[in-house]
């Protein structure tokens, strides 16, 4: 079995001054103390990308500065999904025996390390660098023609959408780590200005600083007793442009696997963590998955099924929309929070009887899926 | 970034947007089984055949999605803005990224027009 024994993680946001090393040294450090590990017990490390570092290998970067010999160790790329995948593939390296305690970490100096044109370029490079990048195409503008033919086709309407921005600032209020905690209404969304039409700027997340980090061990320690119960992939496409059925972007057929995999059902999840790089993201994801009808993610925001008392708790860390996103991180997140949940140690952000977690990543433009069960036990 | 006719290091992309630049947007048909196909990639990605040609397209479609982009990537873009970003459903039976009139709403029959933005030449589809 895979337990998610120790988790950390340092405050997200705009941090001057802060190292894409720094963010990942300070990250590891809090999950080891965490799981109540030394350095010299982690014989895996996985670890992501960072947009303003770029390197062949950061992983040993990052073995090396934080002073561990790893038996296996390497990074991954999958956009938004990495987080997820970098989980996934610790729970593999552990069923299989290969490992016994893999620290997977991602870290990002995203918001003060460049200029903010210089990340929505290079962010921009998921789309296709010859057929969609030259129009002067951004990651909100590829959302954003999901967004229009989404709401077009299924009826979504910009309230529901904006719904789902006021909760996540919301729950962000209630940890003290997040970027943005300042309440916001559904009229401030709704008047934000235009980034790439219908999505407004409260309809995206922001760029972040931040580290974040797990331990995935063979055997559980004494602080939590959270498994890795199930796991699933999908990937369709890469650009948005050879996107087929966008009713069927490869989030169900993930989810599909996952629940396959723990054995479970969608209706026994009783804690979801679900990507939210934009609104349409998380509303697309959360029904094309299943846990909403169509169209229904607005309708389930305001009747609060996804507040901390509501029966589908999500993103109680206030996701990437609020807890912010440092680009790998931002999505590790997610599963960090519902380690938290799970254990029973979100402080005074715990959902009652959050005894089954639901991971989702996506990466790029819907295109990398990755999903994942977790179990208090 | 927006270079990447001179810079794009594949042919095939560069030879399309040398036909944008002379008003022709291009495709690919398979030669064995018959499937149309976009971005061109030198092969049929439906049965793998190498032998696909471009055939330029009417340049007429319909409006898959439309987003109007009022954040632009760069300064350099900033003249332009709001402009319109659509993904088009060529008669062909291919879907491909380029320009719109920001009036135009999801469904609406298009033609293809050609403009200059930034510093190349564009498909821009406004009303059919």
């Amino acid at each position: 079995m895979a337990f998610i024994s120790g988790v950390g993680n340092t405050r997200y946001g705009k941090i001057e001054g802060s190292t894409t090393m720094g963010l990942a040294a300070t990250a590891a450090q809090a999950a080891l103390a965490d799981a109540g590990l030394e350095p010299r017990d982690i014989d895996g490390l996985l670890t992501g990308y960072a947009t303003t570092m770029p390197h062949i290998m950061l992983a040993t970067v990052i073995a090396e500065r934080f002073g561990i010999r790893p038996a296996y160790a390497h990074a991954l790329q999958a956009g938004g999904a990495t987080g997820v995948a970098m989980a996934m593939l610790a729970k593999i390296l552990v069923d299989s025996g290969r490992c016994r305690a893999v620290l997977i970490v991602a870290a990002e100096n995203r918001a003060s390390g460049q200029s903010r044109d210089q990340s929505i370029q290079t962010l921009a490079q998921a789309g296709h660098p010859d057929y969609e990048v030259p129009y002067g195409a951004t990651i909100p503008a590829y959302y954003g023609l999901l967004a229009a033919r989404y709401m077009h086709q299924f009826g979504v309407t910009d309230r529901d959408l904006a719904e789902l921005a006021v909760v996540m600032r919301r729950h962000a209020g209630r940890h003290p780590d997040a970027h943005l905690r300042t309440p916001i209404s559904l009229d401030e969304v709704m008047a934000s200005k235009p980034i790439a039409l219908p999505l407004r700027l409260l309809d995206c997340c922001p760029v972040s600083d931040g580290g974040i980090a797990a331990v995935i061990t063979r055997d559980p320690t004494a602080s939590a007793r959270v498994r890795i119960r199930g796991a699933g992939q999908a990937h369709f496409h890469q650009h948005i442009s050879c996107a087929r059925d966008w009713a069927d972007m490869g989030a169900k057929a993930s989810a599909d696997r996952a629940l396959a995999d723990a054995g479970m059902q969608l209706a026994e999840m009783n804690y979801l963590a679900v990507y939210d790089s934009f609104t349409i993201t998380l509303a697309m994801l959360l029904e094309e998955i299943g846990f909403v009808r169509r169209a229904g993610a607005g309708e389930a925001a305001r009747a609060g099924r996804f507040e901390i008392g509501g029966d589908l708790p999500l993103n109680t860390h206030g996701g990437l929309l609020s807890f912010g996103h440092c680009g790998v991180g931002g999505g590790l997140a997610h599963l960090v929070e519902a380690q938290r949940q799970l254990a029973g140690r979100a402080d005074d952000r715990q959902v009652r009887n959050a005894t089954v977690g639901f991971v989702h990543g996506d990466g790029g433009v819907m295109s990398s899926h990755v999903s994942m069960v977790l179990e208090r036990v | 970034m927006t270079q990447a006719t001179a810079s794009s290091a594949d042919p095939i992309a560069r030879d399309w947007w040398a036909g944008v630049a002379e008003g022709r947007i291009g495709y690919e048909v398979c030669a064995d089984c018959g499937t149309a196909q976009f971005y061109p990639r030198g092969h049929c990605t439906a049965c793998g055949s190498a032998r696909v040609e471009v055939r330029p397209a009417a340049g007429t479609g319909t409006i898959f999605s439309i987003t109007v982009v009022h954040r632009p990537p760069s300064a350099a873009l900033q003249p332009f803005a709001p402009y319109a970003i659509a993904l088009v459903d060529l008669d062909e039976g291919v879907r491909l990224m380029a320009h719109a009139d920001p009036a135009l709403g999801i469904g609406a029959r298009v033609r293809a027009t050609f403009v200059t933005f930034g510093d190349r030449t564009i498909t821009r589809f406004v009303a059919a």
